[in-house]
Formats: structure tokens, sequence, C-alpha cells
């Protein structure tokens, strides 16, 4: 893994690019300092946005994910739910944005879409986890619906409500990054404030959006979903006048077929020749280009996640820090992983200008402090012996050979997740799957963009088999609904 | 004579090459309140295990493990006695708030095994014992006219123990109990059967019999 790494960096394009970094550097921390919240405008209405989509993509997908979870022992299901989920919800928003226009349709189906097929897979894991020693207590004649809301579900209730609202944390970052490609959410206003040189305010919405995660279990209770989904309902900006039909009906029967099948209209050989040629020359130009990249940029990204995860965890860990050195190590991780990679990934490019090092400092740093919270939470039930070593000693002679798995579990599944973002960051111009895709819908070619899409998915399912079959391999079991 | 209900035939049950069960041949007449005693260990729960396979399995039963379901109350643990006796429509309704009707239903079991004040408390807040009586009052709600219980009272202190045993005698007519304290399964019972390494040495009506007499099921 290690070695893959290594020979990746060869190929890497890790060059800093602008002229003067330390001047970039100083003017951000200016703004940090002085964040300055009244510069924005419409800023009220993109806070409300970001968290009304986020609440009604994470409620639909609940209730669908629920159900497809109750039919997850079918194959077809099972796929369907890896296939939507391996598509980014930037990709998915790319493609509803050509259909619905900016409606908050657009918006809700983007997170709501991805969301079901991750619900879908936790939550049958849960029920399958479920405490099922009631059951032969039960008298067999009993309906199955009845034996399934008295047996299982009272038993994953519990974690299916922990596991919402982190996945309604989830929801809100995927909503304000959702700005980046137009929908009016927070992300939109930070684009432009960054773009346009504006630290002061780009740091004010950024505190906003930290304060909207940090207080996220004062305001996100169970009692309070139904009124909240109500409000969403009422407030977003549904813009439907603006969906037409027509231009629903024409993405999918013409936009996105591919485009000499388009022309010719029927398929006979001559049409399956410059088919062929297409498909060959898309593969050749974009896709292999974007794939290499993809995995590259993932490969180096995961190698550094795991290395900061190793320095980050004992940060908050109270084998190694006290109360103060804790707090201060909560509050960094909090802040680095709050933050979505993406906003990192842009950041880091301001400063270094467009190459693979933003993306992958942003990667490791916020994939790190992920798994370096949940590591060094992990350290703190650990019971040591009376007579520990302290410090390093402790750390690897102790602390490290026990949660070496379990870290290694989190890593391996953190894997899938990280190539989903890293084709993502393309977007911001690092040349990687997403590049191509944004570049193909931008010149309206729209057959293009939905091919690599699925290439890119199908990218996505093959490491998350591989990294299955590895944790598998190394009989590493962990509960996905930490992650 | 009496109608035998089920019956074991030279049975033999081995884990891991070790048997856990040998040659065990028994029959259980309707009306028989049976104890079954013997050093942990001996089989006593593989025995009740496989008498409830031998069984319909519409016996009340109070495994080991007791099989709670531990995040709902005890009146709907109490309930679930009976989900079969009603639609899901109808069970989903009390799940979600407990009709009048039922808790009519409940609450005297609750009250005969003293959990009335912690009707609507969920089973995992409570002591060991009082979730015992919990999926002890699951299974007399059945309204089984047979119960079999696995150490049904291990966590009852003794004087709820004798609350208990004697509601759980009255509400049944054939009753099959593993215990382990020797002095109580004597004086609710009316036979014992006696395992030792797994064998049955012992089979006999209660009547008369001492506790000391049971003292060689103890020795090594």
């Amino acid at each position: 893994m290690v070695a893959v790494s290594v020979i990746s960096w060869i190929y890497a394009d890790i060059e800093i690019t602008t002229q003067d970094p330390w001047n970039e550097v100083m003017r951000m921390v200016t703004g940090m300092v002085t964040p300055d919240f009244l510069e924005t405008d419409n800023l009220i209405a993109a806070i409300v946005n970001t968290i009304a989509f986020a609440i009604l993509g994470v409620a639909f997908s609940n209730i669908l994910g629920f159900f497809l979870a109750l039919a997850f022992h079918i194959r077809l299901v099972r796929a369907g739910c890896a296939f939507i989920r391996a598509i980014h919800e930037l990709f998915w928003a790319l493609i509803f944005l050509q259909v619905f226009g900016l409606s908050a349709l657009t918006g809700i189906l983007a997170l709501a879409i991805p969301y079901s097929g991750i619900f879908a897979k936790v939550y049958a894991e849960i029920l399958e986890e479920a405490d099922t020693t009631s059951l032969k207590t039960i008298s067999q004649s009993t309906s199955r619906i009845s034996v399934f809301v008295f047996v299982r579900l009272p038993d994953a209730w519990v974690h299916f409500k922990t596991y919402s609202l982190y996945r309604l944390e989830c929801g809100l970052r995927s909503s304000a990054i959702l700005g980046f490609v137009g929908l009016p959410t927070l992300g939109f206003h930070l684009e432009t404030a960054f773009a346009e040189g504006k630290y002061s305010e780009a740091f004010a919405i950024l505190i906003i959006f930290f304060l909207i995660i940090a207080t996220i279990r004062k305001w996100g209770r169970a009692k309070l979903v139904p009124f909240y989904i109500v409000v969403s309902l009422l407030v977003i900006p549904w813009g439907l006048s603006d969906i037409s039909i027509t231009n629903v009906v024409r993405f999918f029967t013409e936009d996105i077929v591919p485009h000499p099948l388009h022309v010719s209209g029927t398929i006979d050989m001559k049409a399956f020749g410059s088919f062929i040629d297409w498909i060959t020359t898309l593969f050749l130009n974009q896709a292999l280009p974007g794939i290499f990249a993809t995995i590259i940029l993932t490969q180096i990204a995961l190698i550094g996640a795991g290395a900061l995860t190793l320095i980050f965890f004992p940060l908050i860990s109270p084998k190694f820090f006290g109360f103060f050195g804790r707090t201060v190590g909560h509050i960094f991780l909090v802040i680095t992983r709050s933050t979505p990679e993406y906003i990192l990934a842009l950041i880091f490019l301001l400063i270094w200008g467009p190459s693979m090092l933003p993306a992958v400092i942003a990667l490791a740093l916020h994939n790190g402090a992920i798994i370096g919270h949940l590591m060094g939470r992990h350290t703190e039930s650990m019971i040591l012996r009376p007579d520990a070593p302290k410090g390093i000693n402790l750390y690897a002679y102790d602390i490290l050979p026990k949660i070496y798995r379990q870290f290694l579990a989190f890593l391996f599944y953190r894997w899938e997740v990280i190539m989903r973002e890293t084709a993502i960051l393309g977007i911001l111009g690092i040349t990687t799957l997403g590049f191509y895709i944004d570049s193909a819908f931008a010149d309206l070619r729209y057959d293009r963009a939905m091919l690599l899409i699925i290439i890119t998915a199908i990218l996505n399912l093959s490491i998350d088999v591989m990294s299955r079959t590895i944790r598998a391999r190394l009989r590493l079991r962990t509960r996905v609904t930490l992650l | 004579m009496k109608k035998t209900l089920f019956s074991l035939e030279k049975t033999t049950i081995q884990y891991n090459g070790h048997a856990i069960l040998s040659d065990i041949s028994l029959s259980i007449e309707e009306g028989s309140k049976i104890a079954l005693v013997g050093q942990s260990g001996a089989g006593k729960s593989t025995l009740l295990t496989q008498l409830y396979e031998a069984s319909n399995r519409d016996v009340a039963l109070v495994p080991q493990e007791l099989g709670l379901v531990r995040n709902l109350s005890v009146f709907h643990n109490i309930y679930m006695g009976r989900l079969n006796r009603h639609g899901a429509f109808y069970n989903i309704l009390n799940l979600i708030k407990p009709t009048q009707k039922e808790l009519t239903n409940v609450r005297p079991v609750a009250e005969k095994l003293g959990l009335v004040d912690k009707l609507f408390a969920p089973v995992q807040e409570l002591s060991g014992g009082q979730q015992q009586r919990t999926a002890v009052g699951r299974a007399i709600f059945k309204g089984s006219p047979v119960f079999f219980g696995d150490e049904p009272v291990s966590a009852v202190d003794e004087h709820q123990s004798h609350t208990v045993l004697s509601t759980i005698m009255k509400s049944h007519k054939t009753v099959i109990l593993s215990m382990h304290d020797v002095k109580l399964a004597l004086h609710y019972s009316d036979r014992v059967i006696g395992l030792k390494n797994g064998v049955k040495v012992l089979d006999e009506s209660t009547r008369g019999m001492k506790t000391s007499d049971l003292d060689d099921l103890y020795q090594e």
C-alpha cells in the first residue's frame, strides 16, 4: 500500500505554481481574524437554504433508504444502492441542473439519491445486527410485521436515530457544497468571496457554517423533525415554473444519447462504427488520464490520511494529554473534520496554485482528522496497566499496537470516500475525472458527461469491492454507523 | 392414566465430541410440576431446550438469557406474549401508544409480579431481578397451559421468589423449571429430575423427599 503511494508520488504533479504563496497566506490570516458578517448579500437566505436542503434531502433519503433496507436481500436492490451512492452529490447536482435548472428539486434530489443508497446499506446492516434473543419466546404464528416491529425495530431504532443525526451533519456539508455549482446555499457565497479575494467575508461564512454544525446536537432533536420538514418545504425556493417538461424529455431522450447514435437516428453499421470511434477517443483522451490521476491522487491522500491519523489521535487522548492540551486538540480536529475537503482544497489551491498538492493535503487533513477523532475516542476507554510506560514509549509499545487493526479498518473504510472526493475535486481544476466531467457539462456535451460519470461510478464500486475484500481478509470488522 | 405431552427417547447431545446429555429418556405428563436440578453445567439448560424442541413450541418460555427487548417498556415486553393474537395494525398501535384495553389486560400480571410502578420503564433500566420478573410476566401473559423456565427466579430475592413461583404454578397446568435452589425446587414441584454430568440420575416424586436426599447430585 505504502509502496503504491510512493510510486504515485513520482507521477503526481505537485508543483507550487503561485508567485508568492506567503502573501496569500498573510491575506487569509488577516481575513480569518477580521471576519465580516455584513458584507454578504442574502446571507440569511443562504443559511436557511443550506439547512433546509440538508433536512429535506436527509428526510427523504431516510424514508426511501429504510424501505430499500427492507429489500436489501434482493441482489438487484443491493447493486442499485451501491451504484447510486458511488456517484457523488455534486455529480448528481450537475445532472439535475440540466434537467430541472436551479430549482429546489435539483438540490433535494442531488442529496436524496446518493444518501438513499447509503441509508439503505447502513440500515440493512443495523437491522441485521439487531438483538433477536426474544425471537424464540414469541409464538410462531405471529405475523411477520408484528415480529419485525416488536423485535428488530426497537433495537435498531436507537441506532437509526444516532445515524440520522450524523447523516444530517454530512447533509449540511454537502448542502453547503452544492452552492459551488450554483445552488443558493452557503457554498455559492463562499466561492464568490474566495474568488474575489474577500477573505474577511469568506471566513465569516465559514464561521457561520461551523456554528451550524457545532450546535447540531442542540437543535437536531427528533421531536422537532416534523416541524423542520414543514418549515423547510415552505422556505426553499422551488422555482418550479422554470422547469420545462420538454427540457426534461429532451435531456433523457436526446442529450445523453451518445452523439454519433443520436445523429444517425438508427443503429446501423456506419453509426456503430462512428460510435466506437467516439467511445475510443473519449476513453483515450479523457477517461484514461482522468482515471490515472484519480487513482494516483487517491492513493497518496489515503497514505497521507493514515500518517496524519497517527499524529492526530494522541491530541485528544487522555492517555497522552491533559485537559488543556486535549481541548486544543479537539478544537483543531473539529474544525478540520467539519470543513468539507472541497473547501479545504479550495483554500490550499488559492495558496499554492492548481496542482495535485492542495487536493492531497486537503484530503489527508480532513480524513486524518475524522479517523484521528474516532481513534482518540477509542483510546479513552482503554485501561492501562498501573506500571505502563509514558509518552512516546506508551504510544509505540502499548496504544498503537492495540488500536492498529481498528485503525486499518477505518482507513480502508475511508478509501472509497476519498476516491469519491478525489473525483469531485476535479471541478476545482485538478485533472481528475471530475475535471473532464465538469468540462463536458460546460461544453453542453451531456453524452460525454454521462459516460464519464458512469466510469467514475464503476471505479468507485471497484474500490469498494477491493476494500471489502481486504478488510475481510485481514478480518477487520467495524460498524458502518461510525463513518 | 394421564396424557403424555412430550417425551425424549434415548437422547444424546454432543458438543465438540463431549457429551452434554447422554442417553436420556423421559416423558412429561399433563398436569405435572417438574423441577430440573443439578450442578451448573450438568445439562439442565440443554435438556430444557431439547424438551422445548420436542414440544409444539407454543409453550410459555423464560430462557436463561430472558429474551427481552431492552429498549421497550415492561408493558410492551409483557404484551409481546400475545403478539400472535392480534393483527399487525393493532400491535403497531399498541407499540406507539398502549390502548386502555391492553393496559387493563397487562396490569394484573404486572401487579402479581410487583412491577406495576415500573410498567412504562424501559427494561434496560431495571435491575436483574426486575428484568427476570418481566420475562416471567411475558410468559404468563401468553396464557399457554405449559410453562418452561430456565432458572426463572435466580436473580429474584427470596421473598419474591415465592410470589413469582406460586403465580407460575397457579397460572399453568404443566410446569418445567430448572432450579439451582433445591429447597424451592422441592417446595413447588411434585416431580424432580436430577442431572449429573449429562446423565439422568434421579427421576422421582417429591413426596416425602428432603433436601439432603439431593446432596449426591452436588458431590464430585
